[in-house]
Protein backbone atom coordinates (compact mmCIF):
# COMPACT_ATOMS: atom_id res chain seq x y z
CA UNK A 1 0.00 0.00 0.00
CA UNK A 2 2.84 2.25 0.92
CA UNK A 3 4.50 1.70 -2.42
CA UNK A 4 1.31 2.25 -4.42
CA UNK A 5 1.18 5.75 -2.94
CA UNK A 6 4.69 6.24 -4.17
CA UNK A 7 3.88 5.44 -7.74
CA UNK A 8 1.41 8.32 -7.68
CA UNK A 9 3.95 10.61 -6.06
CA UNK A 10 6.44 9.79 -8.76
CA UNK A 11 4.24 10.49 -11.74
CA UNK A 12 3.28 13.88 -10.34
CA UNK A 13 6.85 15.15 -10.11
CA UNK A 14 7.75 17.35 -13.04
CA UNK A 15 11.35 17.03 -14.03
CA UNK A 16 12.08 20.61 -14.90
CA UNK A 17 15.71 21.75 -14.91
CA UNK A 18 14.91 23.55 -11.62
CA UNK A 19 13.62 20.33 -10.04
CA UNK A 20 16.70 18.40 -11.14
CA UNK A 21 19.03 21.14 -9.90
CA UNK A 22 17.25 21.23 -6.51
CA UNK A 23 17.55 17.45 -6.25
CA UNK A 24 21.24 17.58 -7.10
CA UNK A 25 21.74 20.21 -4.39
CA UNK A 26 20.25 17.87 -1.81
CA UNK A 27 22.58 15.12 -3.02
CA UNK A 28 25.57 17.43 -2.87
CA UNK A 29 24.65 18.43 0.71
CA UNK A 30 24.85 14.67 1.47
CA UNK A 31 21.18 14.58 2.48
CA UNK A 32 19.62 11.12 2.41
CA UNK A 33 16.76 10.71 -0.07
CA UNK A 34 13.81 8.95 1.57
CA UNK A 35 10.93 6.99 -0.04
CA UNK A 36 8.37 9.81 0.00
CA UNK A 37 10.74 12.49 -1.23
CA UNK A 38 10.40 13.77 -4.78
CA UNK A 39 13.08 12.22 -7.00
CA UNK A 40 13.85 12.13 -10.72
CA UNK A 41 12.38 9.08 -12.42
CA UNK A 42 15.85 8.15 -13.67
CA UNK A 43 17.11 8.07 -10.07
CA UNK A 44 14.22 5.81 -9.08
CA UNK A 45 14.72 3.53 -12.09
CA UNK A 46 18.46 3.23 -11.52
CA UNK A 47 17.88 2.28 -7.90
CA UNK A 48 15.13 -0.21 -8.66
CA UNK A 49 17.41 -1.88 -11.18
CA UNK A 50 20.44 -1.88 -8.91
CA UNK A 51 18.71 -2.92 -5.68
CA UNK A 52 16.68 -5.56 -7.55
CA UNK A 53 19.83 -6.98 -9.12
CA UNK A 54 21.50 -6.94 -5.75
CA UNK A 55 18.56 -8.77 -4.10
CA UNK A 56 18.45 -11.37 -6.88
CA UNK A 57 22.19 -11.93 -6.51
CA UNK A 58 21.71 -12.76 -2.83
CA UNK A 59 18.92 -15.21 -3.62
CA UNK A 60 20.61 -16.93 -6.56
CA UNK A 61 23.82 -16.77 -4.51
CA UNK A 62 22.25 -19.17 -2.01
CA UNK A 63 22.48 -21.96 -4.60
CA UNK A 64 26.20 -22.46 -5.23
CA UNK A 65 26.91 -22.63 -1.49
CA UNK A 66 23.68 -24.44 -0.71
CA UNK A 67 25.20 -27.16 -2.89
CA UNK A 68 27.53 -28.09 0.02
CA UNK A 69 25.26 -27.80 3.07
CA UNK A 70 24.44 -31.52 3.08
CA UNK A 71 28.09 -32.43 2.42
CA UNK A 72 29.95 -30.08 4.78
CA UNK A 73 32.81 -32.02 6.41
CA UNK A 74 32.21 -31.30 10.13
CA UNK A 75 29.31 -30.27 12.35
CA UNK A 76 30.93 -26.91 12.95
CA UNK A 77 31.36 -26.26 9.23
CA UNK A 78 27.84 -27.47 8.49
CA UNK A 79 26.31 -25.08 11.01
CA UNK A 80 28.46 -22.17 9.80
CA UNK A 81 27.62 -22.78 6.14
CA UNK A 82 23.91 -23.18 6.78
CA UNK A 83 23.88 -19.97 8.82
CA UNK A 84 25.80 -18.20 6.08
CA UNK A 85 23.46 -19.23 3.30
CA UNK A 86 20.56 -18.24 5.53
CA UNK A 87 22.17 -14.80 5.97
CA UNK A 88 22.23 -14.40 2.19
CA UNK A 89 18.49 -15.05 2.14
CA UNK A 90 18.12 -12.43 4.87
CA UNK A 91 20.06 -9.92 2.75
CA UNK A 92 17.72 -10.68 -0.13
CA UNK A 93 14.79 -9.94 2.13
CA UNK A 94 16.08 -6.52 3.30
CA UNK A 95 16.98 -5.60 -0.25
CA UNK A 96 13.60 -6.55 -1.69
CA UNK A 97 12.09 -4.45 1.09
CA UNK A 98 14.35 -1.53 0.20
CA UNK A 99 13.31 -1.86 -3.47
CA UNK A 100 9.64 -2.04 -2.46
CA UNK A 101 9.94 1.48 -1.00
CA UNK A 102 10.47 2.59 -4.61
CA UNK A 103 7.15 1.20 -5.79
CA UNK A 104 7.99 -2.24 -7.10
CA UNK A 105 6.72 -5.47 -5.51
CA UNK A 106 8.75 -8.54 -4.58
CA UNK A 107 6.50 -10.69 -6.76
CA UNK A 108 7.13 -8.45 -9.75
CA UNK A 109 10.88 -8.53 -9.14
CA UNK A 110 10.85 -12.32 -8.79
CA UNK A 111 8.98 -12.70 -12.05
CA UNK A 112 11.53 -10.46 -13.77
CA UNK A 113 14.34 -12.62 -12.41
CA UNK A 114 12.70 -15.80 -13.66
CA UNK A 115 11.91 -14.38 -17.10
CA UNK A 116 15.51 -13.26 -17.50
CA UNK A 117 14.53 -9.58 -17.70
CA UNK A 118 16.34 -8.81 -14.45
CA UNK A 119 19.97 -9.82 -14.00
CA UNK A 120 21.93 -11.11 -11.03
CA UNK A 121 25.64 -11.20 -10.39
CA UNK A 122 27.32 -13.40 -12.99
CA UNK A 123 29.66 -14.90 -10.43
CA UNK A 124 26.93 -17.28 -9.30
CA UNK A 125 26.89 -18.94 -12.71
CA UNK A 126 30.13 -20.73 -11.87
CA UNK A 127 29.87 -24.20 -10.31
CA UNK A 128 31.08 -25.30 -6.86
CA UNK A 129 32.57 -28.75 -7.46
CA UNK A 130 34.67 -28.99 -4.27
CA UNK A 131 34.51 -28.11 -0.58
CA UNK A 132 37.33 -25.59 -1.17
CA UNK A 133 34.86 -23.53 -3.20
CA UNK A 134 33.13 -22.70 0.09
CA UNK A 135 36.41 -21.18 1.23
CA UNK A 136 37.14 -19.39 -2.03
CA UNK A 137 33.65 -17.93 -2.35
CA UNK A 138 33.75 -16.54 1.18
CA UNK A 139 37.24 -15.19 0.80
CA UNK A 140 37.11 -13.82 -2.76
CA UNK A 141 33.48 -13.39 -3.77
CA UNK A 142 32.33 -12.00 -0.43
CA UNK A 143 35.59 -10.06 -0.25
CA UNK A 144 34.85 -8.42 -3.61
CA UNK A 145 31.23 -7.84 -2.59
CA UNK A 146 32.39 -6.02 0.54
CA UNK A 147 34.61 -3.69 -1.52
CA UNK A 148 31.56 -2.85 -3.60
CA UNK A 149 29.14 -2.58 -0.71
CA UNK A 150 31.02 -0.59 1.92
CA UNK A 151 30.66 2.59 -0.16
CA UNK A 152 26.98 1.73 -0.60
CA UNK A 153 26.49 2.28 3.15
CA UNK A 154 26.84 5.98 2.20
CA UNK A 155 24.56 5.71 -0.83
CA UNK A 156 22.26 8.73 -1.20
CA UNK A 157 19.11 6.59 -1.01
CA UNK A 158 18.36 6.10 2.71
CA UNK A 159 16.71 2.65 2.78
CA UNK A 160 19.45 1.12 0.59
CA UNK A 161 22.24 2.71 2.62
CA UNK A 162 20.75 1.47 5.89
CA UNK A 163 20.22 -2.07 4.58
CA UNK A 164 23.86 -2.10 3.48
CA UNK A 165 25.15 -1.33 6.98
CA UNK A 166 23.82 -4.62 8.30
CA UNK A 167 24.65 -6.54 5.13
CA UNK A 168 28.28 -5.38 5.27
CA UNK A 169 28.72 -6.50 8.87
CA UNK A 170 27.52 -9.98 7.97
CA UNK A 171 29.52 -10.11 4.74
CA UNK A 172 32.68 -9.25 6.58
CA UNK A 173 32.02 -12.16 8.93
CA UNK A 174 31.45 -14.43 5.91
CA UNK A 175 34.67 -13.27 4.34
CA UNK A 176 36.65 -14.21 7.44
CA UNK A 177 34.81 -17.52 7.66
CA UNK A 178 35.76 -18.29 4.04
CA UNK A 179 39.35 -17.30 4.60
CA UNK A 180 39.48 -19.54 7.65
CA UNK A 181 38.35 -22.48 5.49
CA UNK A 182 41.16 -21.61 3.07
CA UNK A 183 43.68 -21.54 5.95
CA UNK A 184 42.70 -25.04 7.12
CA UNK A 185 42.99 -26.36 3.57
CA UNK A 186 46.20 -24.54 2.69
CA UNK A 187 47.81 -25.80 5.90
CA UNK A 188 46.36 -29.29 5.48
CA UNK A 189 47.28 -32.40 3.52
CA UNK A 190 48.66 -32.26 -0.06
CA UNK A 191 45.15 -33.11 -1.37
CA UNK A 192 43.67 -30.25 0.62
CA UNK A 193 46.31 -27.79 -0.61
CA UNK A 194 45.67 -28.87 -4.16
CA UNK A 195 41.93 -28.40 -3.62
CA UNK A 196 42.54 -24.88 -2.27
CA UNK A 197 44.83 -23.93 -5.19
CA UNK A 198 42.34 -25.29 -7.70
CA UNK A 199 39.54 -23.23 -6.16
CA UNK A 200 41.68 -20.09 -6.25
CA UNK A 201 42.50 -20.80 -9.91
CA UNK A 202 38.82 -21.01 -10.77
CA UNK A 203 37.51 -18.11 -8.67
CA UNK A 204 40.25 -15.50 -9.08
CA UNK A 205 39.34 -14.06 -12.48
CA UNK A 206 35.56 -14.24 -12.03
CA UNK A 207 36.02 -12.34 -8.74
CA UNK A 208 38.05 -9.66 -10.48
CA UNK A 209 35.29 -9.39 -13.08
CA UNK A 210 32.69 -8.82 -10.36
CA UNK A 211 33.62 -5.13 -10.36
CA UNK A 212 32.23 -4.82 -13.85
CA UNK A 213 33.69 -3.47 -17.11
CA UNK A 214 36.59 -1.02 -17.14
CA UNK A 215 35.62 2.59 -16.44
CA UNK A 216 36.25 3.42 -20.09
CA UNK A 217 33.55 0.90 -21.10
CA UNK A 218 31.10 1.38 -18.27
CA UNK A 219 27.79 2.97 -19.24
CA UNK A 220 25.56 4.72 -16.66
CA UNK A 221 28.48 5.19 -14.29
CA UNK A 222 28.81 8.97 -14.43
CA UNK A 223 25.18 9.66 -13.57
CA UNK A 224 25.28 7.14 -10.70
CA UNK A 225 28.39 8.85 -9.34
CA UNK A 226 26.76 12.29 -9.61
CA UNK A 227 23.70 11.02 -7.74
CA UNK A 228 26.01 9.42 -5.17
CA UNK A 229 24.43 6.02 -5.65
CA UNK A 230 27.95 4.96 -6.53
CA UNK A 231 31.02 6.46 -4.82
CA UNK A 232 33.97 4.80 -6.54
CA UNK A 233 34.53 3.64 -10.10
CA UNK A 234 34.75 -0.04 -11.10
CA UNK A 235 38.48 0.16 -11.70
CA UNK A 236 39.16 1.93 -8.39
CA UNK A 237 37.35 -0.76 -6.45
CA UNK A 238 38.98 -3.56 -8.45
CA UNK A 239 42.43 -2.17 -7.69
CA UNK A 240 41.62 -1.90 -3.97
CA UNK A 241 40.43 -5.49 -3.92
CA UNK A 242 43.52 -6.82 -5.67
CA UNK A 243 45.87 -4.84 -3.43
CA UNK A 244 44.10 -6.16 -0.31
CA UNK A 245 43.87 -9.76 -1.49
CA UNK A 246 47.37 -10.53 -2.81
CA UNK A 247 49.00 -10.50 0.67
CA UNK A 248 46.22 -12.83 1.88
CA UNK A 249 47.01 -15.28 -0.94
CA UNK A 250 50.70 -15.06 -0.05
CA UNK A 251 49.94 -15.87 3.58
CA UNK A 252 48.08 -18.96 2.41
CA UNK A 253 51.07 -19.97 0.28
CA UNK A 254 48.83 -20.14 -2.80
CA UNK A 255 49.59 -18.77 -6.25
CA UNK A 256 47.26 -16.21 -7.82
CA UNK A 257 46.73 -17.39 -11.42
CA UNK A 258 48.01 -14.22 -13.10
CA UNK A 259 51.59 -14.32 -14.47
CA UNK A 260 51.48 -10.55 -15.06
CA UNK A 261 50.86 -9.70 -11.42
CA UNK A 262 53.64 -7.37 -10.25
CA UNK A 263 54.11 -4.85 -7.45
CA UNK A 264 54.31 -1.35 -8.87
CA UNK A 265 55.55 1.24 -6.35
CA UNK A 266 54.33 4.12 -8.55
CA UNK A 267 50.68 3.02 -8.47
CA UNK A 268 47.96 4.61 -6.29
CA UNK A 269 49.70 8.04 -6.28
CA UNK A 270 53.01 6.57 -5.17
CA UNK A 271 51.57 4.41 -2.38
CA UNK A 272 52.14 1.36 -4.53
CA UNK A 273 49.77 -1.27 -5.87
CA UNK A 274 49.68 -4.30 -8.09
CA UNK A 275 49.74 -4.32 -11.87
CA UNK A 276 47.71 -7.20 -13.20
CA UNK A 277 47.10 -9.03 -16.46
CA UNK A 278 44.38 -8.51 -19.06
CA UNK A 279 40.87 -9.54 -18.07
CA UNK A 280 39.09 -11.90 -20.44
CA UNK A 281 36.01 -9.79 -21.15
CA UNK A 282 34.78 -12.28 -23.72
CA UNK A 283 34.32 -14.79 -20.91
CA UNK A 284 32.60 -12.15 -18.79
CA UNK A 285 30.06 -11.27 -21.49
CA UNK A 286 29.51 -14.93 -22.40
CA UNK A 287 28.53 -15.67 -18.80
CA UNK A 288 26.43 -12.49 -18.46
CA UNK A 289 24.54 -13.44 -21.60
CA UNK A 290 23.69 -16.91 -20.31
CA UNK A 291 26.63 -19.03 -21.49
CA UNK A 292 28.12 -19.86 -18.07
CA UNK A 293 28.19 -23.44 -16.86
CA UNK A 294 25.40 -22.91 -14.35
CA UNK A 295 23.17 -20.12 -15.78
CA UNK A 296 20.44 -22.52 -16.85
CA UNK A 297 20.64 -24.60 -13.68
CA UNK A 298 20.41 -21.54 -11.43
CA UNK A 299 17.26 -20.19 -13.03
CA UNK A 300 15.78 -23.67 -13.32
CA UNK A 301 16.28 -24.13 -9.57
CA UNK A 302 14.67 -20.76 -8.77
CA UNK A 303 11.80 -21.48 -11.15
CA UNK A 304 11.24 -24.90 -9.57
CA UNK A 305 11.16 -23.44 -6.05
CA UNK A 306 8.69 -20.79 -7.26
CA UNK A 307 6.43 -23.29 -9.06
CA UNK A 308 6.58 -25.95 -6.33
CA UNK A 309 5.76 -23.29 -3.76
CA UNK A 310 2.74 -21.87 -5.54
CA UNK A 311 0.20 -24.10 -3.78
CA UNK A 312 1.73 -23.12 -0.43
CA UNK A 313 1.49 -19.41 -1.14
CA UNK A 314 -2.06 -19.81 -2.47
CA UNK A 315 -3.09 -21.78 0.62
CA UNK A 316 -1.60 -19.20 2.99
CA UNK A 317 -3.52 -16.47 1.18
CA UNK A 318 -6.77 -18.45 1.16
CA UNK A 319 -6.47 -19.22 4.87
CA UNK A 320 -5.77 -15.57 5.68
CA UNK A 321 -8.87 -14.52 3.72
CA UNK A 322 -11.00 -17.07 5.56
CA UNK A 323 -9.69 -15.79 8.90
CA UNK A 324 -10.48 -12.19 7.95
CA UNK A 325 -13.98 -13.19 6.88
CA UNK A 326 -14.51 -15.11 10.14
CA UNK A 327 -13.41 -12.12 12.19
CA UNK A 328 -15.65 -9.81 10.22
CA UNK A 329 -18.71 -12.01 10.70
CA UNK A 330 -17.89 -12.40 14.42
CA UNK A 331 -17.73 -8.62 14.78
CA UNK A 332 -21.01 -8.30 12.91
CA UNK A 333 -22.66 -10.89 15.17
CA UNK A 334 -21.38 -9.05 18.27
CA UNK A 335 -22.97 -5.82 17.06
CA UNK B 1 23.59 -48.62 35.00
CA UNK B 2 26.81 -48.47 33.02
CA UNK B 3 28.06 -45.61 30.90
CA UNK B 4 27.04 -47.57 27.80
CA UNK B 5 23.36 -46.94 28.50
CA UNK B 6 23.96 -43.20 28.83
CA UNK B 7 26.17 -43.26 25.71
CA UNK B 8 23.54 -45.10 23.64
CA UNK B 9 20.77 -42.81 24.93
CA UNK B 10 22.73 -39.71 23.93
CA UNK B 11 23.60 -41.18 20.56
CA UNK B 12 19.96 -41.96 19.70
CA UNK B 13 18.90 -38.44 20.61
CA UNK B 14 21.83 -36.94 18.71
CA UNK B 15 21.13 -39.03 15.61
CA UNK B 16 17.45 -38.00 15.59
CA UNK B 17 18.44 -34.36 15.63
CA UNK B 18 21.30 -34.54 13.16
CA UNK B 19 19.37 -36.53 10.58
CA UNK B 20 16.25 -34.37 10.80
CA UNK B 21 18.37 -31.19 10.73
CA UNK B 22 20.14 -32.55 7.66
CA UNK B 23 16.85 -33.27 5.91
CA UNK B 24 15.51 -29.83 6.73
CA UNK B 25 18.71 -28.18 5.52
CA UNK B 26 18.07 -29.69 2.06
CA UNK B 27 15.38 -27.01 1.67
CA UNK B 28 17.76 -24.08 2.05
CA UNK B 29 17.45 -21.98 -1.11
CA UNK B 30 14.45 -23.92 -2.44
CA UNK B 31 11.59 -22.88 -0.14
CA UNK B 32 8.15 -21.71 -1.33
CA UNK B 33 8.91 -18.18 -0.09
CA UNK B 34 11.90 -16.27 1.16
CA UNK B 35 10.58 -16.18 4.73
CA UNK B 36 10.70 -19.99 4.79
CA UNK B 37 14.20 -19.93 3.31
CA UNK B 38 15.08 -18.27 6.59
CA UNK B 39 12.77 -20.17 8.95
CA UNK B 40 13.64 -23.74 7.88
CA UNK B 41 17.41 -23.22 8.21
CA UNK B 42 16.70 -21.66 11.62
CA UNK B 43 15.04 -24.85 12.79
CA UNK B 44 17.73 -26.96 11.11
CA UNK B 45 20.40 -24.93 12.90
CA UNK B 46 18.71 -25.57 16.24
CA UNK B 47 18.47 -29.29 15.55
CA UNK B 48 22.05 -29.69 14.35
CA UNK B 49 23.20 -27.51 17.26
CA UNK B 50 21.39 -29.83 19.68
CA UNK B 51 22.94 -32.87 18.02
CA UNK B 52 26.37 -31.31 18.33
CA UNK B 53 25.99 -30.82 22.08
CA UNK B 54 24.75 -34.40 22.42
CA UNK B 55 27.55 -35.92 20.31
CA UNK B 56 30.19 -33.94 22.16
CA UNK B 57 28.85 -35.22 25.48
CA UNK B 58 28.47 -38.77 24.13
CA UNK B 59 32.11 -38.71 22.98
CA UNK B 60 33.16 -37.59 26.45
CA UNK B 61 31.12 -40.36 28.13
CA UNK B 62 32.47 -42.99 25.75
CA UNK B 63 36.02 -41.84 26.45
CA UNK B 64 37.53 -43.81 23.57
CA UNK B 65 39.16 -40.86 21.84
CA UNK B 66 36.32 -40.37 19.34
CA UNK B 67 35.25 -36.78 18.64
CA UNK B 68 31.79 -35.33 17.98
CA UNK B 69 32.60 -35.46 14.25
CA UNK B 70 33.78 -39.09 14.42
CA UNK B 71 30.39 -39.95 15.87
CA UNK B 72 28.42 -37.78 13.48
CA UNK B 73 30.24 -38.70 10.25
CA UNK B 74 32.12 -41.95 10.61
CA UNK B 75 29.74 -44.72 11.56
CA UNK B 76 28.14 -47.40 9.42
CA UNK B 77 24.49 -47.08 8.54
CA UNK B 78 23.46 -49.77 11.02
CA UNK B 79 25.19 -47.82 13.80
CA UNK B 80 23.00 -44.74 13.36
CA UNK B 81 20.14 -45.15 15.82
CA UNK B 82 17.63 -42.50 14.80
CA UNK B 83 13.93 -43.17 14.45
CA UNK B 84 12.68 -43.71 10.89
CA UNK B 85 10.48 -40.61 10.74
CA UNK B 86 13.49 -38.26 10.64
CA UNK B 87 15.23 -39.99 7.73
CA UNK B 88 12.16 -40.01 5.47
CA UNK B 89 12.59 -37.83 2.37
CA UNK B 90 11.20 -34.30 2.62
CA UNK B 91 8.32 -34.73 0.19
CA UNK B 92 6.55 -31.45 -0.45
CA UNK B 93 6.59 -28.48 1.91
CA UNK B 94 3.46 -29.69 3.70
CA UNK B 95 5.00 -33.10 4.33
CA UNK B 96 8.14 -31.49 5.73
CA UNK B 97 6.14 -29.21 8.02
CA UNK B 98 3.96 -32.06 9.26
CA UNK B 99 6.95 -34.31 9.99
CA UNK B 100 8.56 -31.47 11.93
CA UNK B 101 5.33 -30.74 13.79
CA UNK B 102 4.83 -34.38 14.85
CA UNK B 103 8.45 -34.70 15.95
CA UNK B 104 8.78 -31.33 17.68
CA UNK B 105 5.45 -31.73 19.50
CA UNK B 106 6.95 -34.88 21.00
CA UNK B 107 10.31 -33.27 21.73
CA UNK B 108 8.76 -30.32 23.58
CA UNK B 109 7.23 -32.77 26.07
CA UNK B 110 10.40 -34.85 26.17
CA UNK B 111 12.76 -31.92 26.76
CA UNK B 112 10.43 -30.32 29.28
CA UNK B 113 10.69 -33.41 31.48
CA UNK B 114 14.33 -34.09 30.63
CA UNK B 115 15.17 -30.81 32.34
CA UNK B 116 14.80 -32.87 35.53
CA UNK B 117 17.16 -35.57 34.27
CA UNK B 118 19.46 -37.11 36.88
CA UNK B 119 22.20 -36.41 34.36
CA UNK B 120 23.15 -32.78 34.83
CA UNK B 121 24.67 -32.26 31.38
CA UNK B 122 21.61 -33.69 29.65
CA UNK B 123 19.32 -31.58 31.81
CA UNK B 124 21.30 -28.52 30.69
CA UNK B 125 20.96 -29.46 27.02
CA UNK B 126 17.24 -30.06 27.63
CA UNK B 127 16.76 -26.54 29.02
CA UNK B 128 17.95 -24.92 25.80
CA UNK B 129 16.33 -27.49 23.52
CA UNK B 130 12.97 -27.12 25.29
CA UNK B 131 12.80 -23.42 24.43
CA UNK B 132 13.87 -24.05 20.84
CA UNK B 133 11.35 -26.85 20.28
CA UNK B 134 8.51 -24.66 21.50
CA UNK B 135 9.28 -22.32 18.64
CA UNK B 136 9.45 -25.25 16.20
CA UNK B 137 5.99 -26.40 17.26
CA UNK B 138 4.54 -22.91 17.00
CA UNK B 139 5.95 -22.33 13.54
CA UNK B 140 4.96 -25.70 12.11
CA UNK B 141 1.52 -25.79 13.75
CA UNK B 142 0.70 -22.49 12.06
CA UNK B 143 1.61 -24.03 8.72
CA UNK B 144 -0.40 -27.21 9.33
CA UNK B 145 -3.45 -25.03 10.01
CA UNK B 146 -2.86 -22.74 7.02
CA UNK B 147 -2.29 -25.63 4.64
CA UNK B 148 -4.98 -27.94 5.98
CA UNK B 149 -7.56 -25.18 5.91
CA UNK B 150 -6.22 -23.25 2.88
CA UNK B 151 -7.29 -24.47 -0.56
CA UNK B 152 -8.69 -27.71 -1.91
CA UNK B 153 -5.27 -28.64 -3.23
CA UNK B 154 -3.43 -27.84 -0.01
CA UNK B 155 -6.01 -29.81 1.98
CA UNK B 156 -5.52 -32.79 -0.34
CA UNK B 157 -1.76 -32.60 0.00
CA UNK B 158 -1.95 -32.37 3.79
CA UNK B 159 -4.30 -35.34 3.93
CA UNK B 160 -1.72 -37.29 1.91
CA UNK B 161 1.08 -36.18 4.24
CA UNK B 162 -0.97 -37.24 7.26
CA UNK B 163 -1.30 -40.72 5.80
CA UNK B 164 2.31 -40.93 4.65
CA UNK B 165 3.68 -40.07 8.09
CA UNK B 166 1.22 -42.10 10.14
CA UNK B 167 3.34 -45.33 10.16
CA UNK B 168 6.27 -43.46 11.72
CA UNK B 169 4.41 -42.10 14.76
CA UNK B 170 4.45 -45.25 16.91
CA UNK B 171 8.23 -45.42 17.06
CA UNK B 172 8.35 -42.08 18.91
CA UNK B 173 6.77 -43.76 21.93
CA UNK B 174 8.68 -47.05 21.94
CA UNK B 175 11.11 -48.11 24.62
CA UNK B 176 13.52 -51.03 24.34
CA UNK B 177 15.76 -52.45 27.10
CA UNK B 178 18.27 -49.58 26.72
CA UNK B 179 15.51 -47.00 27.06
CA UNK B 180 14.07 -48.85 30.04
CA UNK B 181 17.42 -48.69 31.85
CA UNK B 182 17.78 -44.99 31.07
CA UNK B 183 14.21 -44.35 32.27
CA UNK B 184 14.78 -46.32 35.49
CA UNK B 185 17.93 -44.30 36.14
CA UNK B 186 15.96 -41.07 35.69
CA UNK B 187 18.05 -39.97 32.70
CA UNK B 188 15.12 -39.58 30.31
CA UNK B 189 11.32 -39.51 30.68
CA UNK B 190 9.22 -42.51 29.68
CA UNK B 191 8.02 -41.74 26.13
CA UNK B 192 4.73 -43.62 26.53
CA UNK B 193 3.85 -41.29 29.44
CA UNK B 194 3.96 -38.38 26.97
CA UNK B 195 1.52 -39.87 24.49
CA UNK B 196 -1.65 -38.42 26.02
CA UNK B 197 -0.39 -34.85 26.06
CA UNK B 198 1.09 -35.30 22.58
CA UNK B 199 -2.20 -36.53 21.15
CA UNK B 200 -4.16 -33.69 22.73
CA UNK B 201 -1.82 -31.17 21.12
CA UNK B 202 -1.80 -32.89 17.73
CA UNK B 203 -5.57 -33.42 17.67
CA UNK B 204 -6.25 -29.79 18.45
CA UNK B 205 -4.03 -28.58 15.59
CA UNK B 206 -5.45 -31.17 13.17
CA UNK B 207 -8.96 -30.06 14.12
CA UNK B 208 -8.18 -26.44 13.41
CA UNK B 209 -6.57 -27.53 10.16
CA UNK B 210 -9.73 -29.55 9.29
CA UNK B 211 -7.56 -32.66 8.94
CA UNK B 212 -8.55 -36.18 9.95
CA UNK B 213 -5.94 -37.47 12.41
CA UNK B 214 -4.39 -40.92 11.82
CA UNK B 215 -2.52 -41.52 15.05
CA UNK B 216 -2.84 -45.26 15.65
CA UNK B 217 -1.47 -46.69 12.41
CA UNK B 218 0.59 -49.86 12.64
CA UNK B 219 4.10 -48.64 13.40
CA UNK B 220 7.21 -49.07 11.29
CA UNK B 221 10.09 -49.39 13.70
CA UNK B 222 13.70 -50.53 13.97
CA UNK B 223 15.54 -47.23 13.70
CA UNK B 224 16.91 -47.35 17.26
CA UNK B 225 18.67 -50.62 16.50
CA UNK B 226 19.92 -49.45 13.12
CA UNK B 227 17.31 -51.03 10.82
CA UNK B 228 16.64 -48.21 8.39
CA UNK B 229 14.62 -47.48 5.27
CA UNK B 230 16.44 -47.40 1.92
CA UNK B 231 16.68 -43.61 1.98
CA UNK B 232 19.15 -43.64 4.86
CA UNK B 233 22.10 -44.87 2.82
CA UNK B 234 21.76 -42.05 0.31
CA UNK B 235 21.46 -39.49 3.08
CA UNK B 236 24.68 -40.83 4.63
CA UNK B 237 26.41 -40.87 1.25
CA UNK B 238 26.04 -37.09 1.20
CA UNK B 239 26.58 -36.49 4.90
CA UNK B 240 29.80 -38.54 4.97
CA UNK B 241 31.08 -37.69 1.50
CA UNK B 242 34.05 -35.48 2.41
CA UNK B 243 35.06 -37.44 5.52
CA UNK B 244 34.98 -40.74 3.62
CA UNK B 245 36.69 -39.45 0.48
CA UNK B 246 39.52 -37.72 2.34
CA UNK B 247 40.01 -39.72 5.55
CA UNK B 248 41.98 -38.47 8.58
CA UNK B 249 42.15 -34.80 7.67
CA UNK B 250 41.33 -31.62 9.53
CA UNK B 251 38.69 -29.39 8.01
Amino acid sequence: MYSQGLIGADSSSEETPEFLAEFQKRIDREEKIEPNDPMPSGYRKTLVRQIGQHAHSEIVGMLPEGNWITRAPTLRRKIALLAKVQDEGGHGLYLYSAAETLGVSRKQMTEELLSGKAKYSSIFNYPTPTWADMGAIGWLVDGAAIMNQIPLCRCSYGPYARAMVRVCKEESFHQRQGYEIMISLAHGSPEQKEMAQDALNRWWWPSIMMFGPHDSDSTNSDQSMAWKIKRFSNDELRQKFIDATIPQAEYLGLTVPDPDLKWNPEKNDGKGGYDFGAIDWDEFWTVVKGGGKMNVDRITARQKAWDDGEWVRDAALAHAKKQTAKKASATLAAE
Amino acid sequence: MGNDVLFETLLRLADNHLILGHRLSEWCGHAPMLEEDLAMPNIALDLIGQSRALYAYAAEIENQGRSEDDLAFLRLEKDYHNILMVERPNGDFGHTMLRQFLFSSFMVLFWERAQNSTDKVLSGIAGKAFKESQYHVRHTAEWIIRLGDGTEESHKRMTAATAALAPYIGELFEADAVDQSAISAGIIPRASDLRGAWETQVRSVYAEATLEPILDHQAQTGGRIGQHTEDMGFLLAQLQYVQRTYPNMTW
